[in-house]
């Protein structure tokens, strides 16, 4: 039975869209951009408002900063035991429109020698990780590269 | 400025991994605080708990199980919980207790029986908790967050994976000196380079460990010292645990993304800074009067931080002070005299008051072979998940 493709945090980014974007939301108010997304009250203590819309974030963004994890990180993250521990890559990437800076695992075989702060990167769609049912889908940062290429639908 | 509170007594357990429950070293961190009082613990009128989350149910109700472990006696109770910045919290709410003449005798407790490796959230599904969430969807462990900092000084300052090193270098070789610190050996830059990688460019010995232990202190108004015999005490002046402004730019633990600045500008001061110059403010004094730093090390990188934000230095020339020696001991200002969380390792809600009890013997000229001469004025400076954080600035 083919698992059932579910996003790792529902609301957080587009799902089996052609643009794939991670959503936040916009106080109607003063125009705060807030993601994860706040639905219930805009954050900005000269702010009331409480009417929030969503908005998808920039696609592209450059490097603030950047690691990888060379342990096994403890649960909630699902990892198996008795596989050999791959590290991942942390890439902190600034959001130019938007004012911030969203963190987000690099794309499959990204490294941190791909990386350097203030390299270009761009927002593309990943699997976290598989159980009996389900394909858990969250968001990656892939560098930008000037060669041409199918892009991942993964 | 709001008044000042005497520091009659500071005691701690020894920080290791001992294997035993937290209401022990933090009872026997007490009963150290109120021997070096001078002080019966019939004479404290109210006890301040710094809540651990890890010791199970009594550990959310810290002061009342420090109180019943010394022998409950009816006295005020009060359990505070700011992450790391709970002991901080605990010092200012017995503080404040003082100056508004609610209690003459205040015990502050604060300990931790700190599991081993990565730090992780309480369990079960909670995806309304930021912190599960960043494990859950990026396996972002503290020491991601500490190596994104460390990544980024190193693109927009310089700084090395050397200077790291010598942070450890220089904080072990403080924590030789005192007996109280988990690791007493010097640490060699050829270690720290030989030890395995924990997050890019982060290593192993750049990260402070998880521990045990616990500290304690016994505050009083400055006429219960001077009737208790005790003339010239030393005085906590200011405590600032205030919260960031909003928008906070910086990527800040457990935090998936900072806050935006495309509609509010920027505050003027970041987070760590702000804390610092509230303590400041509330102590009229600035980082020219200070003698000695306890600041939080969670890694080596990190402490280079406060140096900026404490206004030691410029922005960017943290590693600059360090190579110059100004922060090692027999330095112009040392930082982390007590050997900081490089030799002691985490046990959260103590950490805050082990900082105040190193200034309390540092400022009495009683810290041993660690002594900063004629140390006069002390500050430290923490930070905790979820915008907590405190700077605490000791006269003498
Ligand atoms: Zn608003």
């Amino acid at each position: 039975m083919p698992r059932i493709r579910k996003p790792v945090v529902p609301g957080w980014f587009t799902q089996d869209t052609g643009d794939f974007r991670l959503l936040g939301t916009r106080c109607r108010s003063c125009g705060s951009v807030f993601f994860p997304r706040e639905d219930v009250f805009c954050r900005n203590p000269g702010c009331a408002g409480d009417d929030l819309e969503e908005v998808p974030l920039s696609r592209h963004g450059t490097v603030w900063s950047y690691t990888d994890g060379r342990y096994r990180p403890p649960a909630p993250y699902v990892s198996d035991p008795d596989t050999e521990w791959r590290p991942y890559t942390l890439v902190a990437v600034e959001l130019v429109a938007e004012r911030m800076v969203v963190l987000g695992q690099a794309a499959p075989g990204v490294g941190v020698a791909d990386l350097a702060v203030g390299a270009e990167v761009e927002l593309v769609p990943g699997i976290l990780n598989e159980d009996a049912e389900h394909t858990w889908t969250t968001w990656h940062w892939r560098p930008v590269t000037t060669a041409p290429g199918p892009e991942t639908t993964a | 400025m709001t008044g000042e509170v005497a520091v009659l007594g500071a005691g701690m357990h020894p920080w290791g991994k001992w294997g035993r429950g937290f209401v022990e070293y933090g009872t026997r961190a007490a009963r150290e605080a109120l021997a070096d009082a001078g002080l019966e613990w019939g004479a404290v009128q109210s006890v301040v708990g710094a809540d651990t989350v890890r010791g199970g149910y009594p550990g959310y109700v810290a002061g009342a199980t420090f109180a019943r472990a010394l022998g409950s006696q009816g006295t005020r109770v009060t359990s505070v919980y700011a992450a790391c910045a709970s002991g901080a919290q605990a010092i200012d709410t017995a503080r404040a207790q003082i100056l508004a003449g609610m209690a003459e005798v205040v015990l502050v407790v604060g300990a931790d029986a700190a599991p081993k490796g990565f730090f992780a959230p309480a369990g079960g599904d909670r995806p309304d908790d930021p912190d599960w969430l960043r494990f859950r969807v990026l396996g972002a462990t503290n020491p991601a967050y500490f190596a994104l900092y460390a990544r980024r000084r190193m693109a927009l300052y310089g700084d090395t994976v050397d200077d790291f090193a010598q942070v450890k270098v220089k904080n072990s070789a403080a924590g030789a000196a005192n007996p109280y610190a988990r690791y007493r050996r010097r640490v060699t830059t050829r270690e720290v380079a030989a030890s395995p990688v924990v997050a890019d460019p982060l290593r192993l010995l750049d990260i402070c460990a998880t521990s045990d232990g616990g500290a304690a202190l016994v505050l009083s108004s400055m006429d219960a010292a001077r009737r208790h015999g005790v003339a010239d005490p030393v005085r906590i002046r200011a405590v600032a645990a205030v919260t960031p402004r909003y928008p906070r730019t910086e990527l800040d633990l457990p935090d998936i993304a900072s806050d935006s600045a495309a509609a509010v500008a920027e505050p003027a001061a970041g987070f760590r800074a702000s804390l610092a110059q509230g303590a400041y403010e509330e102590a009229g004094i600035g980082p020219e009067d200070l003698s000695l730093a306890e600041v939080y090390d969670l890694s080596t990188a990190l402490e280079l931080e406060w140096y900026e934000d404490l206004g030691l230095c410029g922005t960017g020339e943290a590693a600059k002070l360090l190579r110059d020696g100004a922060t090692a001991l027999g330095g112009r200002l040392p930082v982390n005299a007590s050997g900081g969380l490089a030799s002691f390792g985490e046990a959260v809600p103590a950490q805050a008051v082990a900082q105040v009890c190193e200034l309390t013997w540092q400022l009495r000229g009683r810290a041993g072979e660690r002594q900063v001469p004629d140390a006069r004025v002390g500050v430290t400076a923490n930070q905790g998940l979820f915008g907590h954080g405190s700077a605490v600035v000791a006269v003498r």
